[in-house]
């Protein structure tokens, strides 16, 4: 069962914000849903200064990136 | 090929090259024709913009640059290309309009936006030190904000229209500068006889130019305020790497061109007064970081649909009314017969730059919510 954080919506920082908090509280793997290309390519460059795999699957217009440790 | 594209642009690489292409079109526009080191800026572009429009009566100010449509219609051009245009709107857009209102009002203390910040140090322009140094402490006092969970709310995927409507006021700007209509006698629209609203690089010129900025920041998410913040609130140095890179360039395109000209007094259209230079642009920044981007990348976002970003600009616009029409705006240090005087801001500015920095205040404190 992966921690879910729905960030649609944000403009950046607050995506890159919540998934950073999700990583400090240290439980993986953490989805991010976020709806723009911009907090998804913030999240994956976080993701991967933080040492974290990603995948990265999009729906419409909608993606989730999957922090894996 | 799209892919790599969008792969090569969200590098680092990506974001270097942007800022090295606006550094040598900043000077380049400045070679053809645009004010001292003023190739590009732009809320001096957006206030000349108003002016034109007969919003403010500053006569020496008033015309319809056609790098600002040209930023937003680059941007909607990259968005269309690589799917990226979403109509947006709905994240607390009043309080958008005000940030945009003020960050105006601080940006015309300083006598420029981050870009020209940036543009003026590349001249040789010190005062541009002590305007930086303000934006810094301003993005500062934003990111405390952030960090106790400062946001204005989810925007909200709404109408393929509303995404347009920046779009298509960019394109009627456009056109009002190609036919330059006059709607009444001795009324708009406005182009400046002297002083720099007289001085312009050719049409094309402009417009191409502002096109290919649109395209690439489009791409990059090019962002000076977002440079500083990320810095501060992440130790994330991607943003910033661009705009070090448009810096060394606009330098060296500077000198290459005959532009440079080191000193802090009586520098084009620029004032010596310390802490008005200081605390317009703590206004400025701070605002654009409530804002969620300097008045460029609010320009970007507004061309790939997002209407909240269109409403700080026409906030940015209506801020600088204002600030010609209370004589809110900095006056340039001014050199005659040898005779330096300092220009500066009126004990009116004053106040309001003030009054902007409380009103970002009540807005950062009152705005807060926690994650879950």
């Amino acid at each position: 069962m992966s921690i879910k954080v729905d960030a649609r919506g944000f403009s950046c920082p607050q995506p890159v914000m919540m998934a950073q908090k999700a990583i400090q509280e240290g439980k993986f793997p953490i989805e991010v849903l976020v709806d723009s290309s911009t907090a998804r390519e913030n999240v994956r460059r976080l993701a991967e200064m933080k040492g974290c795999k990603t995948e990265i699957t999009s729906q419409d217009d909608e993606f989730t990136v999957k922090l894996i440790k | 090929m799209k892919e790599k594209l969008t792969r090569f642009f969200a590098s680092k690489w990506g974001i270097i090259t942007a800022g090295v292409l606006i550094g040598i079109i900043g000077p380049l526009l400045q070679k053809f024709g645009n004010p001292k080191n003023m190739g590009i800026c732009v809320a001096c572009f957006e206030r000349d913009i108003a002016g034109a429009l007969g919003l403010h009566r500053a006569a020496v100010v008033q015309y319809i640059r056609p790098e600002i449509p040209a930023f937003v219609l680059g941007s909607t051009i990259a968005a269309l290309i690589f799917r990226e245009f979403k109509s947006r709107s709905g994240s607390a857009p009043i309080v958008r309009y005000l940030l945009g209102i003020f960050a105006m009002i601080g940006a015309l203390a300083f006598l420029g936006c981050p870009w020209r910040a940036n543009f003026r140090l590349a001249g040789g322009d010190l005062t541009a030190l002590t305007g930086m140094f303000g934006l810094t402490a301003g993005i500062a006092i934003g990111v405390m904000f952030l960090r106790s969970g400062y946001n204005l709310g989810r925007s909200q995927k709404t109408y393929q229209a509303v995404g347009w409507i920046m779009p298509v006021l960019m394109l009627g700007l456009l056109l009002l500068r190609i036919f330059h209509p006059v709607f009444s006698e001795g009324g708009p629209i406005f182009f400046s006889e002297s002083g720099p609203g007289s001085m312009f690089a050719p049409l094309a010129v402009s417009l191409v130019l502002g096109l290919l900025v649109g395209f690439v920041a489009q791409r990059t998410r090019f962002c000076t305020m977002g440079a500083v913040r990320d810095v501060i609130l992440m130790r994330d140095f991607h943003l910033i790497s661009g705009v070090f890179a448009l810096i060394i360039t606009a330098i060296v395109a500077n000198l290459a061109l005959g532009q440079f000209k080191l000193g802090y007094t009586a520098q084009p259209i620029a004032h010596s007064s310390l802490l008005w230079n200081v605390l317009g642009m703590v206004l400025s920044g701070l605002a654009y970081a409530l804002a969620g981007g300097c008045p460029g990348r609010q320009l970007f976002l507004s061309g790939e649909g997002d209407g909240d970003s269109g409403i700080f600009v026409l906030g940015m616009i209506t801020g600088a009314a204002f600030a010609h029409n209370f004589n809110l705006a900095a006056r340039p240090d001014t050199l005659a017969d040898g005779v330096l005087t300092v220009g500066g801001l009126s004990p009116l500015g004053m106040t309001t730059v003030v009054l902007g920095l409380v009103v970002c205040l009540v807005i950062g404190f009152s705005m807060r919510e926690k994650f879950e």
